[in-house]
């Protein structure tokens, strides 16, 4: 189970990852529908890219620039939080809507938890799948902590001073140039 | 000052039932502490040695006669009965219960306060000029900018995780009063010679472990920009800042790394495609947020009140205090007047809750309502009328808010301290008290005139120390004793510079003698109407290091043991530490 487009629903994606021992090159990738290391996308490109299904993932210290002019290959990409408090992932998912062009599911793995599904869903994730031992129902509350914020990202192309009235005061005397 | 629409109430209130939910789940163990603590840290509350802590950003400085009232209450319902006033113009409370913090958020949000971004890896509350609106050197109030800077840091999504914590400071004045220069991002407000507005950039500048100045990214930065070229900034920084190692994890540690250029060309390179976008700030919104910065209704009065000249020279101690504590004012008749929380035998900073009703009241009654807090931990009433001087130095005097020594020795910055913080090496609130006891003093203190004592109870500085004339330190020794590094000639403003430390530690019962020796040096030294800093940067750190370490320094005679309570912790007193935050 995922929670994809804000609601909690089934998934038949499996994340591969590698094992001590398997190199990106000499690892077999498995039939069916599976989101690679961009490593292992990297080192089997031509066996990979006639696959009907597959997805890719990057881990925090991966660039997204490394997917530029690739990224509608994928049907889903996805960002690995190896700790929650590790916020590379929420760049690298800006810069794959607003600079490489990603348009398909964005999705969040690894250490995914409730109180940042907020601000992930904010920077362009529309998929998350949180944490096995934590309940996903509860997770998806996550998603509406707030109903108004201030400022552009990837969810909202305009600040809050740009999209509503502001209340102001009137003034007396000057006001700043 | 700024008030709050709908829509800030909204995500404020927002908060509060955000954390509520996950306090009640960390109660019921559905978050683990590991899981709940950058949760808690990002509203302001940390878990110290006794109790909770709990951080209330006070944007800029700036808080209203209403809210200082909401302190109070918070004060003598949740707390001890008394509040701390720190380094960043917040205010921390000591004695919390966990169980209780969602209410006292749910009650600040009342009074359009709350802890958002006191700490955690994230932009922190936004400092400035505490003369901002009123000091005469001013170019351009920076109050309106810091609002929209902090509204657009609020709840950043991209930028809550970053690798450690995240500064900014902006300055308005000539002189600069918000020590840009030591923080992650220094913004200074210029006007070029088309009189067009714009900020100087630094970036990169700190104390703690590794106290650097900043380096100047842009020389001149459209005021349009600020928002977007800070968004590049923060993404460069939140992508290839150092993540492995806490202590070479701030925005400094990579500037120096890649240096100033490459790392300018990263952020320009960012800045490619959003600059000019969407996010660039509009002229409306400015005006907006600038309109609740305008000049109070000021009267028309004479530049000098008669009736002040006549009471200084009827009473020395109002004439002491006007010298030391009132301020000029850019407008005739107006005074600032800084109500001093360095009363001797007081923690520095510390006041009580009904201190905080007072200085409401005063703040009511003599300056539109609005206080502002300082970076060396005072108050300030902006709007002052001479007139109205010597009521209110008597009325803060009868409360202990009139000690006339504001930029003076007693005037020391300092953390809280390993009394209360579980990051301290040492105590420095003890420190300060042994050490204003000692220089008691009013024509000792006036002799020596202007200088900054500033004392960190460890590496993090959060008492400035790098940056005081006199910085002190606590440091790590593997005895578990209390040792402490003394530095000279550090500066904050235009000329800011990291002090030099003068050589080996001392204890806690050697540190006045200490100060008194630095003391010796400079008034052996001095020139005329020469500064202590000036003495510094002049004959340089040598003189003051031999003195200081030309004979051993007795404990025994260095201070009076009696009145400090050190007996009870002693040379050999372990500091106890407990988790990191």
């Amino acid at each position: 189970m995922i929670i994809k487009n804000k609601a909690v629903v089934s998934d038949d994606w499996t994340v591969f990852r590698l094992s001590e021992n398997e190199t990106p090159e000499s690892v077999t990738v498995p039939a069916g529908k599976i989101i690679v290391p961009l490593k292992v996308w990297q080192a089997q490109r031509a066996n990979l890219q006639s696959r009907a299904e597959l997805g890719v993932w990057l881990a925090s210290n991966e660039r997204p620039e490394e997917l530029k002019g690739e990224v509608e290959k994928f049907n889903v990409i996805a960002v690995d939080f190896p700790k929650f408090a590790d916020g590379r992932g929420y760049s690298i998912a800006y810069n794959l809507r607003s600079r490489l062009g990603y348009v398909g599911e964005l999705r969040a793995i690894g250490d995914v938890l409730r109180d940042q599904l907020f601000y992930m869903q904010r920077v362009g994730f529309d998929a998350f799948a949180p944490r096995p031992d934590k309940n996903i129902h509860d997770a998806l509350k996550g998603l509406t902590d707030f109903s108004e914020t201030y400022q552009i990202s990837v969810d909202q192309k305009l600040p809050l001073f740009r999209r509503v009235q502001r209340d102001g005061i009137t003034t007396v005397g000057s006001v700043h140039e | 000052m700024y008030k709050y629409d709908v829509y800030d109430h909204q995500i404020v209130d927002e908060r509060v039932a955000q954390y509520r939910d996950q306090v009640r789940r960390r109660l019921s163990d559905e978050l683990t502490e590991d899981e709940f603590r950058p949760l808690r840290l990002q509203n302001g509350l940390y878990m110290q040695i006794h109790a909770y802590m709990l951080r209330i950003a006070m944007p800029y400085g700036l808080v209203s006669s209403a809210q200082m009232r909401m302190l109070a209450h918070i004060a003598r319902k949740y707390d001890r009965g008394y509040g701390h006033f720190t380094t960043r113009q917040n205010l921390q409370f000591n004695w919390l219960k966990l169980e209780d913090t969602p209410d006292i958020l749910a009650d600040l949000a009342t009074v359009e306060m709350h802890g958002i971004q006191t700490s955690g890896n994230c932009i922190r509350n936004i400092t400035s000029d505490e003369y901002a609106g009123v000091a005469a050197d001013e170019i351009i109030d920076p109050r309106p900018y810091a609002e929209i800077l902090r509204q657009w840091s609020t709840f950043h999504p991209e930028f809550a995780y970053l690798p450690r914590k995240f500064k900014i400071a902006i300055n308005g004045a000539t002189e600069d009063r918000a020590a840009i220069a030591v923080h992650d991002i220094g913004l200074s407000v210029l006007k070029n010679e088309q009189g067009e507005i714009g900020f100087r950039v630094l970036v990169g500048g700190g104390t703690a472990r590794t106290p650097i100045i900043g380096s100047e990214i842009c020389d001149f930065l459209p005021w349009q920009h600020v928002l977007t070229y800070i968004e590049s900034i923060m993404r460069v920084y939140n992508q290839f800042g150092r993540r492995d190692n806490m202590y070479k994890s701030r925005i400094k540690i990579l500037v120096k790394a890649v240096g100033i250029e490459e790392f300018r060309r990263q952020v320009e390179a960012d800045w490619a495609d959003i600059k000019n976008g969407p996010g660039t700030l509009t002229v409306e919104e400015l005006n907006r947020v600038a309109a609740y910065f305008t000049a109070p209704a000021y009267e028309t009065l004479p530049a000098n009140d008669p009736g002040v000249a006549l009471y200084k020279t009827e009473n020395k101690a109002f004439a002491n205090w006007v010298q030391r504590n009132v301020k000029p004012h850019k407008i005739p008749g107006y005074a600032a007047v800084v109500l001093s929380l360095k009363k001797t035998g007081v923690a520095p900073g510390d006041a009580s809750a009904e201190q905080m009703d007072v200085v409401a009241d005063l703040a009511d009654r003599f300056s539109f309502g609005e206080l502002r807090v300082t970076h060396k931990q005072n108050l300030v009433l902006a709007d002052v009328k001479q007139s109205d001087l010597v009521s209110l130095w008597k009325e803060s005097a009868e409360h202990g808010m009139a000690s006339p020594n504001i930029g003076l020795l007693t005037d020391i910055i300092c953390c809280p301290g390993a009394d209360f913080c579980t990051l301290a090496f040492a105590r420095s609130i003890p420190l300060a008290k042994m050490i204003a006891e000692r220089f008691d003093n009013l024509d000792f203190l006036h002799d020596i005139g202007e200088i900054e004592l500033n004392m960190s109870g460890c590496v993090n500085a959060c008492g400035h120390n790098h940056v005081g004339h006199i910085g002190v330190i606590g440091v790590d020794k593997k005895d578990g004793g209390e040792w402490y590094q003394v530095s000279v000639g550090g500066a904050q403003g235009n000329d800011a510079a990291i002090g030099k430390i003068i050589g080996p530690s001392f204890n806690f019962q050697q540190m006045p003698e200490v100060i008194d020796r630095l003391l010796q040096v400079y008034m052996r030294e001095r020139l005329e109407e020469e500064l202590f800093i000036d003495t510094v940067r002049r004959i340089g750190m040598t003189p003051f290091k031999e003195h200081v370490y030309a004979t051993p320094i007795n404990a025994e005679d260095a201070v009076d043991k009696n009145a400090y309570g050190f007996i009870d912790k002693p040379d050999n007193y372990t500091v106890q530490r407990k988790s990191r935050f």
